[in-house]
């Protein structure tokens, strides 16, 4: 079975109505807040954090 | 009829020795592509010695009629058949742990010299022992020299360095974009990434002097190439799962010029200018497609069939 490369695999956003389909999504209050749980996302999914600019963040793995 | 002359024992050995230290002074020539230091070294120089003695053999074996000379050639060349393929798997196999990696071209590359070296040693022992059968010690020792600056300048590959110049560059960031001079390169989320970056990261531009160097830097293998050499010698700041100081190359698609940013723990840009400048220009990534272009526009050359 092929690997899916550049696949998102978390959110973590402060606008959760504006994300949508089946994604793990994680809602935070502040960029703070944001910043923290992307970062141990990251270490624990191996994956790279993106900033949409708008928000919210998307973790990703490449 | 006369008797064959005996198997001249001097010629050969004359012809070993110039083959087995051609290898010596090929490996001193660049050891960026020798993995395994010292294992490495022991293989080749081993490889050079079967090489070389299946070149000085040859012209002995044939005129004292040692044709059991000949069969142990036969065997001993069924080796050399597959000596690229060897180098390029295990170079295939170190890959999958490198922080950056070397890229499929680059390792083709590393192994057809590799398997090109041990020819050059077959033919520098072959014209060694033949010299020194016909002429003489000192013309057999001289001869070899010569064959082996030959083969080296004519063989030796290009550098980065005559085709691009490398610039230092300011690292900054657009929001979450890192750019190096204009080039934008990465989204890093992470302020924290975003910091490192900004404190240990250096910044490269390399501009082409030529629309071929264009090109060549536009070729994936060849940036691949370019920053893994830097971030083998300058030392990568990063482990497996930082995956935001993996460097990567990014061209500006006005102006052909190539930006790179590259987290290291040494950081010293004369260095790192050196280091690209060595990098080797890729076969691969050699423009054939700008010869294509210059047979058809100047010399009016058809290349496909007309209905």
């Amino acid at each position: 079975m092929p690997s899916i490369e550049n696949a998102i695999l978390a959110v973590v956003t402060q606008h959760p109505k504006e994300v949508s389909g089946g994604l793990p999504v994680f809602i935070v209050q502040d960029d703070a807040a944001a910043q923290r749980v992307a970062g141990s996302l990251s270490h624990i999914l191996d994956a790279m954090v993106h900033d949409l600019q708008n928000g919210t963040l998307i973790l990703v793995r490449h | 009829m006369n008797p064959a002359p005996a198997f001249d024992v001097r010629a050969f050995v004359v012809g070993l020795a110039a083959g087995v230290i051609a290898r010596y002074l090929m490996l001193r020539i660049d050891y960026r592509q020798y993995p395994g230091y010292p294992h490495g070294y022991v293989s080749h120089i081993t490889h050079g010695f079967l090489a070389a003695g299946l070149g000085a053999i040859a012209w002995p074996a044939l005129i004292s009629k040692e044709l059991s000379a000949f069969t142990f050639l036969a065997l001993a060349a069924t080796q050399f058949r597959d000596i690229r393929r060897m180098e390029r798997e295990a170079l295939g196999l170190q890959e999958q742990t490198e922080l950056v990696k070397r890229g499929v071209d680059y390792i083709e590359g590393i192994a057809k010299v590799f398997e090109a070296r041990n020819y050059l040693v077959m033919f520098i022992a072959a014209v060694s022992s033949v010299v020194a059968h016909q002429w003489g010690l000192l013309p057999g020792v001289i001869a070899p020299a010569a064959a082996y600056l030959a083969t080296v300048h004519l063989a030796r590959g290009r550098q980065i360095g005559r085709i691009a110049r490398v610039k230092p560059a300011k690292v900054s960031f657009d929001g979450p974009l890192l750019k190096v001079g204009n080039i934008g390169l990465m989204n890093i989320g992470l302020e924290a990434d975003r910091k490192v970056v900004l404190e240990h990261g250096l910044g490269a531009v390399l501009q082409p002097i030529t629309p071929d160097a264009r090109r060549t830097l536009a070729d994936v293998g060849q940036r691949q190439a370019i920053l893994h050499d830097v971030a083998t010698v300058l030392g990568l700041r990063k482990d497996v799962d930082t995956v935001a100081f993996t460097p990567l190359a990014r061209r500006d698609l006005e102006t052909g010029e190539v930006g790179f940013v590259v987290v290291v723990e040494e950081p010293d840009f004369e260095v790192l200018a050196e280091v690209v400048r060595a990098v080797p220009l890729l076969e691969s990534a050699r423009s054939r497609a700008a010869h294509l272009l210059q047979r058809v526009r100047r010399q009016g050359e058809r290349l496909g069939p007309r209905p």
